[in-house]
C-alpha cells in the first residue's frame, strides 16, 4: 500500500484533531464485518420468510452447520496466512493427506479404542508437517506463496493417491463416525462445537495476543515489522504452520463426518476458504483480519446453496452469486485502500 | 565548542560497497540534547552513515563510541538497546494498526502473570501509555485506536517520531523526516523536533532542506565524497557556506 502520497496541506486540520471524513473512513473499514453479518441476516430473514418449516428446523439448521464446520477450521488457519498479505492453495490436498495417513494409522493399529486418539495426533501432525514445509519455503527459500503452496497442494494431494492408488479408504473406526462425526453436546454436533472453539481460539488470537498483533504488522508492512525487531522469518512459518495444522484437524473431523477419505472432494477448498475469508472483510493485500468475518463468509455460501435447495431455485446460482459477491468485497477493499493512500 | 563529553562519535568510519567507497573515514560527532544537522550532496555517504548507525549495514573500518565507551551495532534490535532510534523516510509504521499498537510495535506490553507470558498484551495500557507519550510531545489526535492509514502525512510523520522518542534514551536519527509533508504539517514536525531535543535526547537530522537546516540545527556536519567537509555552528553559517561545502568549492570551513 503506497504512503508516499502524502503532500496534501492539511487545511481542513490546523489544529492536529482528525476531521470528520477520516473518521468515516475508519469506521467503513470496521463496518465492512458488519455489512456482511447483516446479509448474512437477511438472507437467512427472507429464506425463513419463504420457506419456514424447512429452513429454520433444527434438522436443518444442524445440516448447515455440520457441513460448513470442516471448511470453517480451515478458514480460520486462511484468514492468518491472507492477513499476512500471503495465500494457502494446499488446505484441500493437506487435508486429504492428513486423513488418509490417519486411516493408515489407525487401521495399523488394528482400530482398538486408542486408535482414534493416535489417528487425530497423525493427522495432526501431517498438517503441521505441511504447513510448516509451506512457511519454510515463503519465508525462507523466498519462494511466492501461491506457487509455495500450489506446489504443496500438488504433493499433498499426489502422495495421498499413491498411498491409496486414488481410492478411497475406508477404514475409518466406527467409534470416530459415531462419536464425533454424529455425536452432539447438548444437542449441538461435535463438529460444530469443535469448529466454534477453533474459531474462539483464532479470534483471541488475533485481537489479544502478540501473534495477532505480528501477523497483521506483517502483512501490513513486512520491512516496518523487521526494523521493530520482530522476526518476520519465524512468524511467517508460525501462521503458514497453523494453517496447515487446522487443514489436518479438518481431515480429522472430515473422516469422522463422511467415514472415508473423500480424496476427489476437496479440490476447491482452498479457493471456498480464500472466498470466505474475504468475503467476511480480511484484506487479500495483508493488515487487515476479522475472524468473525471469516465466520459470516463461511456461512453466507453455505445458507444460500441451503436456502436455494429448498426453494427449488437451481443450485448453480449460489455459485454465481457468491462469485459476484466476492469480486465486489475485492472491489470495496481496494476502494477503501485507494482512498486512504490518495489522503 | 567542545565543552561536555560528546555523547556518540564516530571515528574514520569507512564502508566499500563492491568498487565504491562510499565512507571514507568519516569522523561525525553528537553531542547530548543538541540538534545536530548531517547535510550533504546526493552519494556523499550520508544515508549509509545513517544505516550503520542505525544497525542496518556494518561498518567495514572505524570505531563508534557511544558515552565515551567503545560500542559494536550489529542489528537495529542492537542499535536500539543502545537507546538509538531512528524515524526512516517511508516512515516505517504498519497502516492497519493503530497509533497505540504502532508505537509498541515489537515492543509489545504484555498482560502479567501466565496470560502475558503467552503473549497476551495489555492493551489498556499501550493505550494509556501512547496517549502520555503523544500528549508530552504535543501531538494531538483524535482518536487513538484508529488505524494509521487513516491519518495525515503530517500525522503520520509525527507517530513516527513519537515512537521513536517514546523509545530513544540517547540518540534519534530522522532521515528527511518533512520530505513529503505540506508547509502546515512540516511546521507541526518541526516543532516536535525542538520538543524532542528540550527533552533531552540529542536529534541528528538528515535533510536536504537548507533553510530548515538553518532554523532547527544547533550544529551542522557536512559530508562529501565518503567524508566529513566541515563543521559549522548554526548563527554562523549561511545556505551559501553549507552548498560550498557540500560541492567542495570550500574545503575546511566553520569552526571545528
Amino acid at each position: 500500500m503506497s504512503q508516499t502520497v502524502l503532500t496534501e496541506v492539511d487545511q481542513t486540520d490546523p489544529g492536529g484533531t482528525l476531521d470528520v471524513r477520516s473518521s468515516r473512513m475508519r469506521r467503513l473499514a470496521v463496518s465492512s464485518t458488519l455489512y456482511i453479518g447483516l446479509a448474512l441476516l437477511a438472507l437467512i430473514a427472507t429464506f425463513s420468510a419463504f420457506s419456514p418449516g424447512a429452513f429454520t428446523s433444527a434438522y436443518n439448521v444442524r445440516t448447515v452447520a455440520t457441513d460448513a464446520s470442516v471448511l470453517l477450521v480451515v478458514a480460520v488457519g486462511a484468514t492468518f496466512v491472507i492477513a499476512t498479505a500471503g495465500i494457502d492453495l494446499s488446505v484441500g490436498g493437506v487435508l486429504v493427506f492428513s486423513g488418509v495417513v490417519s486411516v493408515k494409522a489407525m487401521d495399523g493399529v488394528g482400530g482398538g479404542s486408542g486408535a482414534v486418539y493416535l489417528g487425530l495426533l497423525v493427522a495432526l501432525a501431517a498438517g503441521l508437517g505441511w504447513g510448516i514445509v509451506n512457511g519454510l519455503l515463503v519465508a525462507k527459500a523466498h519462494v511466492p506463496p501461491l506457487i509455495a503452496t500450489l506446489g504443496s497442494l500438488g504433493m499433498s494431494m499426489g502422495l495421498a493417491q499413491l498411498v491409496t492408488d486414488g481410492a478411497d479408504l475406508r477404514g475409518v473406526p466406527g467409534g470416530l463416525v459415531d462419536q464425533l462425526g454424529l455425536g452432539r453436546l447438548f444437542g449441538v454436533p461435535w463438529l460444530v462445537v469443535i469448529a466454534a472453539a477453533v474459531t474462539v481460539v483464532g479470534m483471541v488470537a488475533l485481537n489479544l495476543n502478540r501473534f495477532g498483533t505480528y501477523t497483521l504488522a506483517i502483512g501490513s508492512n513486512p520491512v516496518s515489522a523487521r526494523r521493530a525487531g520482530i522476526n518476520v522469518d519465524r512468524h511467517l512459518i508460525k501462521v503458514y504452520a497453523t494453517a496447515g495444522l487446522l487443514a489436518g484437524l479438518a481431515g480429522y473431523l472430515n473422516l469422522a463426518r463422511f467415514a472415508t477419505t473423500t480424496i476427489a472432494g476437496h479440490n476447491t477448498d482452498n479457493l471456498q476458504a480464500i472466498t470466505a475469508v474475504v468475503i467476511g472483510g480480511t484484506s487479500l493485500f495483508g493488515g487487515v483480519a476479522t475472524v468473525l468475518g471469516t465466520v459470516i463468509g463461511v456461512f453466507i455460501p453455505a445458507v444460500l446453496e441451503n436456502g436455494f435447495v429448498i426453494l427449488g431455485v437451481p443450485p448453480f446460482w449460489q455459485q454465481t452469486v457468491i462469485g459476484a459477491v466476492l469480486v465486489i468485497a475485492v472491489f470495496l477493499d481496494q476502494f477503501k485502500r485507494t482512498k486512504n493512500a490518495n489522503r | 565548542m567542545v565543552t561536555l563529553e560528546p555523547l556518540l562519535e564516530v571515528r574514520g568510519l569507512r564502508k566499500r560497497f563492491g568498487h565504491v567507497e562510499a565512507l571514507r573515514g568519516v569522523d561525525f560527532v553528537v553531542h547530548p540534547g543538541e540538534i545536530v544537522a548531517l547535510v550533504g550532496d546526493n552519494g556523499a555517504g550520508k544515508s549509509t552513515l545513517v544505516k550503520i548507525l542505525s544497525g542496518a549495514l556494518q561498518a567495514d573500518e572505524g570505531e563508534i563510541l557511544l558515552d565515551g565507551a567503545p560500542v559494536r551495532i550489529p542489528s537495529p534490535p542492537a542499535a536500539r538497546a543502545l537507546g538509538i532510534e531512528t524515524v526512516y523516510q517511508d516512515l516505517a509504521l504498519a497502516p492497519a494498526l493503530g497509533t497505540a499498537a504502532n508505537l509498541f510495535i515489537g515492543r509489545e506490553m504484555l498482560r502479567r502473570g501466565l496470560l502475558g507470558r503467552a503473549g497476551f498484551v495489555d492493551k489498556s495500557a499501550m493505550r494509556d501509555s501512547a496517549t502520555a507519550s503523544l500528549e508530552r510531545l504535543g501531538v494531538r489526535l483524535k482518536d487513538i485506536d484508529s488505524p494509521v492509514s487513516d491519518l495525515s502525512g503530517g500525522q503520520r510523520q509525527s507517530v513516527a517520531i513519537a515512537r521513536a522518542v517514546t523509545w530513544a534514551r540517547r540518540v534519534v536519527i530522522m532521515d528527511e523526516p518533512t520530505a513529503a509533508l505540506g508547509v502546515v504539517q512540516t511546521q507541526r514536525v518541526v516543532d516536535l523536533v525542538r520538543r524532542v531535543r528540550d527533552s533531552g535526547v540529542a536529534v541528528v537530522l538528515v535533510s536536504h532542506n537548507m533553510p530548515q537546516v538553518l532554523e532547527l540545527a544547533d550544529r551542522i556536519e557536512v559530508m562529501r565524497l565518503g567524508a566529513r567537509a566541515a563543521q559549522f555552528r548554526a548563527g554562523e553559517v549561511t545556505g551559501g557556506d553549507l552548498v560550498a561545502a557540500m560541492t567542495g568549492a570550500t574545503t575546511v570551513g566553520g569552526t571545528s
